[in-house]
């Protein structure tokens, strides 16, 4: 008998289907060769596990369809999990290695401020001395002197007291000003003084103390607005050593101030701001920083409190940032800034003389 | 009917792989297992896989010669099935402890050890029949899963009658032959 013959007839026999005669014949054959018994047993065995592998597909093909069909059917269905949200089983789920990570994150920061602290260099935090001005009482006085002659001409109401001045420029013809934000500080009212003397009120329209800018508008039938500004607002950058030179009103008439950039970045690394070598005093936040090309680079904004001529001025560009900001909370009607100078070529006497037309000195009520 | 005469008539149906009793005992139960699972850090599929599997335990049990189910088919499956997610928690290293039971639950240590058998062996023949190749595997898949006849086969297959079919078949399982005994590993 062959290998098929003898799975053939193993197979036949363990259905059952062998007629009796058959059946003694081939248990005889397995009795008397052991070989043959060998081979029957290894059939048997390889038979019996194909019927269970076969009778499993079966059922299991039956509980997939079943499956299905329920599902279908609608009687079986997802079951929302009402115990506990996806969260909090991330969390129960995860919480140890979300505890270890948590411990791993501490200890490191801890050990990296440690080592900081340890480390870095022990220079004393610099003392920044804004720039306003203190209006002095004798100042008050004269003022106040001025007043009472120019009462008819006076747009600071009797009573009211002028606590803080510092500087501001015109940054479109129709009347917008700009200034630093701590100049107007406790604020209840503002006029602008231009340098012939005479007075405008008006309005904070904007501020941002974190940029210290603010945007001032002249709201005074007196004022009558300008075709065009002498300046440009720049956009660009400064190269260091690039001469600049200023216009502000630390004291009631308006002075010239000359000097250089001397750093890209303002103080402990502010890079929203200049660092510029040039004369300042209180009363000069505000003012234009101005390159000989006649654009605006800068507002002056603070003095290094322990060194002279230490002076830092907030970027040009943050003006645009902020025009920007204003405009989305529709606050800058009219608003256009120009880049363009119209006093490029001119000698540095005729550009301020132009300029100074645009200076404005702010007064703070309070 | 009470609720055992029920039961017995169910597992008979069972019993031959019937598919209107499945079909009651799967409907009555599934959410049960679902609701279990669900509840320990399951999904939509583990409560599916692990039913079914419960499902197959029941009916393996109810091959054997001496079956009798000492208890409810529903507090069976759910024993079944609540220690089949815990093993698999274990081996997934998600293991808590679970919810309190929903249902009582009965020993089934025994027939799962049975079950894991069994499992172990339709392995071996699934790999087996994995690496046979074509046409011997649907030949033998025809006969032996769908169990269809040899002359459905030959007609199927493209043989001139049954008897080439039928040795058609031989020779596919001496190929499956060595191939399973590569694979067996006597326990």
């Amino acid at each position: 008998m062959d290998q098929y013959q003898h799975i053939a007839a193993t197979e036949k026999f363990l259905r059952g289907e062998m007629s009796p005669d058959e059946c003694r014949v081939f248990e005889e054959t397995r009795r008397s060769n052991p070989a043959q018994d060998q081979l029957f047993v290894e059939h048997q065995l390889m038979l019996d596990r194909m019927v269970t592998y076969a009778e499993r597909k079966r059922v299991k093909a039956n509980l997939h369809d079943i499956h299905q069909t329920l599902q279908e059917s609608g009687d079986i269905q997802p079951l929302e999990k009402e115990v506990q949200g996806k969260l909090l089983e991330l969390w129960t789920r995860y919480r140890r290695v979300v505890g270890v990570a948590a411990s791993i994150a501490g200890v490191t920061a801890l050990l990296i401020s440690g080592i900081t602290a340890v480390f870095a260099p022990k220079a004393p935090i610099t003392v920044v001395e804004e720039l306003r001005r203190k209006v002095s009482r004798l100042e008050r006085q004269s003022s106040n002197q001025r007043a009472e002659i120019n009462a008819v001409r006076k747009k600071i109401e009797p009573g009211r007291e002028v606590s803080f001045g510092g500087t501001s420029f015109l940054i479109d013809a129709k009347g917008y000003l700009v200034t630093s934000a701590h100049v107007l500080t406790d604020a209840t009212g503002v006029v602008v003084q231009n340098h012939t003397g005479e007075e405008f009120r008006a309005t904070i329209v904007f501020a941002d103390i974190q940029r210290d800018l603010a945007i001032l508008k002249i709201e005074d039938d007196d004022f009558l607005p300008k075709s065009a500004l002498p300046y440009g607002i720049s956009r660009n950058g400064m190269e260091i050593a690039e001469p600049v030179f200023t216009l502000g009103y630390p004291k009631d008439e308006v002075v010239y101030g000359e000097g250089y950039l001397s750093a890209r970045s303002g103080a402990e690394g502010d890079t929203l701001s200049y660092q510029l070598s040039i004369s300042a005093n209180p009363g000069n936040s505000g003012g234009p920083v101005i390159n000989r090309k006649g654009e605006v680079i800068g507002i002056l904004n603070a003095r290094q409190a322990k060194a002279e001529g230490v002076v830092f001025a907030i970027r040009s560009l943050n003006i645009y940032r902020l025009v920007e900001e204003m405009k989305d909370q529709n606050l800058a009607k009219g608003l256009r800034l120009s880049a363009a100078s119209q006093i490029k070529g001119l000698d540095r006497i005729r550009q301020v003389r132009k300029i100074q037309d645009c200076i404005y000195m702010v007064k703070v009520l309070m | 009917m009470s609720r055992s005469d029920r039961d017995s008539l169910l597992l008979k149906g069972l019993a031959l792989n019937e598919k209107d009793a499945i079909h009651f005992i799967y409907k009555e139960n599934f959410s049960l297992v679902q609701t279990l699972i669900i509840r320990n850090n399951g999904t939509e599929d583990d409560a599916r896989d692990v039913f079914q599997e419960a499902l197959l335990v029941l009916y393996e049990k109810s091959q054997t010669d001496d079956f009798e189910l000492t208890c409810q088919i529903r507090t069976y499956l759910y024993s079944v099935a609540r220690r089949i997610w815990l093993k698999k928690l274990q081996y997934l290293k998600r293991f808590e402890s679970p919810d309190e039971d929903l249902v009582e639950t009965v020993s089934i240590e025994e027939d799962l050890e049975a079950h894991e058998k069994r499992t172990a062996q339709y392995g071996v023949m699934k790999a087996a029949m994995g690496r046979l190749g074509e046409p011997c595997k649907s030949l033998l898949e025809a006969f032996y899963v769908h169990q269809k006849s040899m002359v459905e086969i030959s007609a199927y297959f493209g043989y001139t009658n049954a008897d080439n079919a039928k040795t058609q078949k031989y020779k596919c399982l001496m190929r499956l032959k060595k191939l399973f005994f590569a694979e067996y590993k006597p326990q």
